[in-house]
């Protein structure tokens, strides 16, 4: 694929078959085929180890896929890897700010790192200090910023060359909600301007605030979708109760087969079906036999949480049955 | 047709400055950081001064006053007046007079002494009737370097008066061979004249390893290492990038020794400067390339610090810094011909001292060059844009 078809619009930004990693005896990628078209927020969901950072890393240009292969930006992955990083931003979970230099200094050296033409350099980063609210702050030694201001700057580092492709590790991990919120703000507002952003994550609130998601676990993709799109498939229906002994209520609906989920928070217990049943007369039943009161009872929506827990315990279960 | 190779011309032109510019903002960053980093600043210029007033007041080979005690048995005229001579000649000073081997075992054990002067009974007649008078130098082994010359002085002196005497009694047999040394470029044998062009090496070496070792292992350890290898930045320009900055540090502090060389110890440049700060320019790159390779080994800097000191001891010991290259055993001096060092003070002195031009130094500067090839292509084999 050219760049000059690349850049038409409708056709994917990345793309990869069978994408995998091994380390050693360790398998931490296994046959990733990704489409991400150009303009979405792409979100990879998974636990801690799942092989996220290291999947992110191939499509970056700096890990060698041990087998398949992707292009990506229009450019091969195998082959091209340095063209590829001069048309996309990283960001890491680690923000990777240089502590010692002020805001304005690290804002230059990326944007003198990113071959921003040094007659607009200037300009541009000040118009990037002016867009993050930092404007103020512009001497401020980045070392001394409070997490949620590093990840702005971090940011817009990542971004100072306008790049069409942004990969965002975990961009949120250890960040205050309201920074959070603010962060993701920012990724739609990017994303409306047409850059397409590639985000690891593992909170689910922020899975929910992606275009499409991938679900990957154990280094596999398990899932492709938007969100309703994956929530959907599982066929879960869920509701919510406030029940007396509700651990024991939740003990006893982790036995039917036809409960996928079971949580308890104190009083009031969560549960998941799949299927026919209905999960509020299903956990009336058992109540009912345990002698347990149900003061309230209610329909919930089934959220990515509920897909993605259902789909890890499926997966973890099918692997159980095999060894 | 010519409008495509107009075309790549600029295509190639825009890369190569697209190349530089990215290799200035690496360098325009580490200039940033070096600046706020006070300390690294301090031991920076710290270092030249400290080492050279050690180096230069502290440890000075040159053996003087050396503490004496004199066992005169003889107790005569002549016995008195050579022990004044042994005194006149500035290596020894007297520190008093002992009656027995028992206080002289004493006075070296405890330090008063390391010399003690032994005249025997009727030495002073011996030595008139014509017969062999012996005299004995007791002296203090544990500390050879210092014995050694006391023991040539005295030496020196006894055949002096033996002639004299020989010469007294028959003129006309006086036909002997005399040795007249000259020594060149350092007259008077001043310790501070070889050792502070050689510091300009140790220091440097010590400097210039440790400090890119930590620069690149300090870009590791805080995460922003993975930042750069996912930005279009070429190794090679980072490599460089990281270098520049250091290279003016490095002439920088050569500049610092050789002032204050000249102005405390009188330390001259003989040759040209122009040619010692193009062979250093050689040498310090050298280093930095060390340093280099080491980044890759070590994960932290901590590890990186370590690597270096390590590196550092063999330099000091080996090299010819401190003790003579020309006394080494074969292996260790095939050994140490691997150290840049080992070239960069033949060189410095060289040029400092002797005045040495660019052909009598051509060999050692060859040497350099080739240890300098051979650290880039391990370190940029080593040094790979990929994470695994």
């Amino acid at each position: 694929m050219s760049a000059a078809q690349a850049s038409t619009g409708a056709d994917p930004i990345i793309v990869t078959e069978q994408l995998s990693r091994r380390f050693g005896e360790f398998v931490a990628v296994k046959d990733v085929s990704l489409r991400v078209n150009r303009g979405e927020i792409f979100g990879v969901l998974g636990p801690n180890g799942a092989g996220k950072s290291t999947t992110i890393r191939m499509l970056c240009g700096i890990l060698d896929p041990s087998g398949g292969r992707g292009t990506v930006v229009g450019h091969d992955l195998a082959t091209e890897a340095e063209r590829i990083k001069e048309r996309i931003g990283y960001m890491t979970q680690r923000f990777s700010l240089y502590e010692d230099l002020t805001v304005h200094e690290n804002l230059r050296f990326y944007a003198g790192l990113y071959g921003v033409a040094a007659r607009v350099r200037a300009a541009r980063v000040e118009e990037v200090l002016r867009k993050i609210g930092l404007a103020g702050r512009r001497d401020q030694i980045a070392g001394t910023l409070s997490g949620g201001w590093k990840q702005r700057v971090a940011l817009a580092c990542a971004t100072i060359h306008e790049p069409p492709l942004l990969f965002l590790d975990e961009p949120t991990a250890g960040v205050d909600p309201v920074s959070r919120r603010e962060f993701w703000e920012q990724i739609h507002d990017l994303s409306r301007a047409g850059t397409t952003i590639l985000v690891t994550t593992h909170y689910m609130d922020e899975a929910e605030r992606c275009h499409r998601l991938a679900f990957i676990f154990r280094g596999s993709v398990l899932d492709v979708g938007t969100p309703e799109e994956v929530v959907a498939r599982r066929r879960l229906r869920c509701a919510e109760l406030v029940v007396e002994t509700a651990a024991e209520v939740a003990q006893s609906l982790r036995q039917l087969p036809e409960v996928d989920e079971v949580a308890h928070y104190g009083h009031v217990l969560r549960l998941a079906t799949v299927g026919e049943a209905d999960p509020e007369q299903v956990a009336a039943q058992v109540a009912r036999r345990l002698g347990a009161r149900v003061s309230q009872s209610r329909p919930a929506r089934a959220t990515v949480e509920d897909a993605f827990v259902s789909m890890v315990r499926r997966e973890a279960a099918k692997e159980g049955r095999a060894a | 047709m010519s409008a495509g190779a107009v075309v790549v011309v600029s295509g190639t032109r825009a890369r190569a400055s697209a190349s530089l510019s990215r290799l200035w903002s690496v360098a325009v960053k580490e200039i940033l950081q070096l600046g706020r980093d006070r300390l690294t600043m301090a031991m920076m210029v710290a270092l030249p001064v400290i080492q050279i007033t050690l180096f230069g007041y502290a440890i000075d080979t040159d053996v003087r006053h050396v503490p004496t005690v004199v066992y005169d048995q003889d107790g005569s005229a002549r016995s008195r007046d050579f022990a004044r001579s042994l005194q006149a000649t500035g290596f020894y000073e007297i520190k008093g007079e002992v009656r027995g081997y028992d206080e002289i075992e004493r006075a070296l054990r405890s330090g008063a002494a390391r010399v003690a002067l032994v005249f025997p009974p009727r030495w002073s007649a011996d030595l008139l009737r014509g017969r062999a008078a012996p005299l004995q130098l007791v002296v203090d082994g544990s500390d050879p370097q210092t014995v050694a010359s006391a023991t040539n002085t005295a030496a020196g002196l006894a055949q002096a008066r033996s002639l004299e005497l020989l010469v007294r009694r028959a003129p006309l047999a006086a036909h002997r061979i005399e040795l007249a040394t000259t020594t060149w470029y350092n007259p008077d044998l001043r310790s501070a004249v070889y050792i502070v062009p050689g510091l300009v090496g140790v220091i440097l070496t010590m400097t210039m390893v440790m400090i890119t070792a930590m620069a690149i292992a300090r870009e590791r350890e805080r995460g922003t290492l993975e930042q750069l290898i996912v930005s279009p930045l070429r190794r090679g320009e980072l490599i460089a990038g990281k270098i520049v900055p250091y290279v003016a540090m490095g002439l920088l502090q050569m500049t610092l020794i050789l002032v204050l060389g000249r102005l405390l110890f009188g330390v001259p440049v003989v040759g040209s400067l122009g040619l010692l700060y193009a062979f250093a320019l050689v040498f310090i790159a050298g280093n930095l390339a060390l340093g280099l390779f080491f980044s890759t080994l070590a994960q932290t800097q901590q590890q990186a610090m370590q690597m270096s000191f390590f590196f550092l001891l063999p330099n000091i010991l080996l090299s010819g810094f401190m003790f003579p290259w020309d006394a080494m055993p074969l292996p260790m001096q095939w050994l140490s011909q691997a150290l840049p060092l080992t070239h960069f003070l033949r060189i410095v002195r060289g040029v400092a001292l002797k005045g040495s031009g660019f052909a009598d130094l051509l060999p050692e500067a060859l040497w350099m060059g080739a240890i300098l090839v051979a650290l880039l292509v391990l370190s940029s084999l080593r040094f790979r844009k990929k994470l695994a």
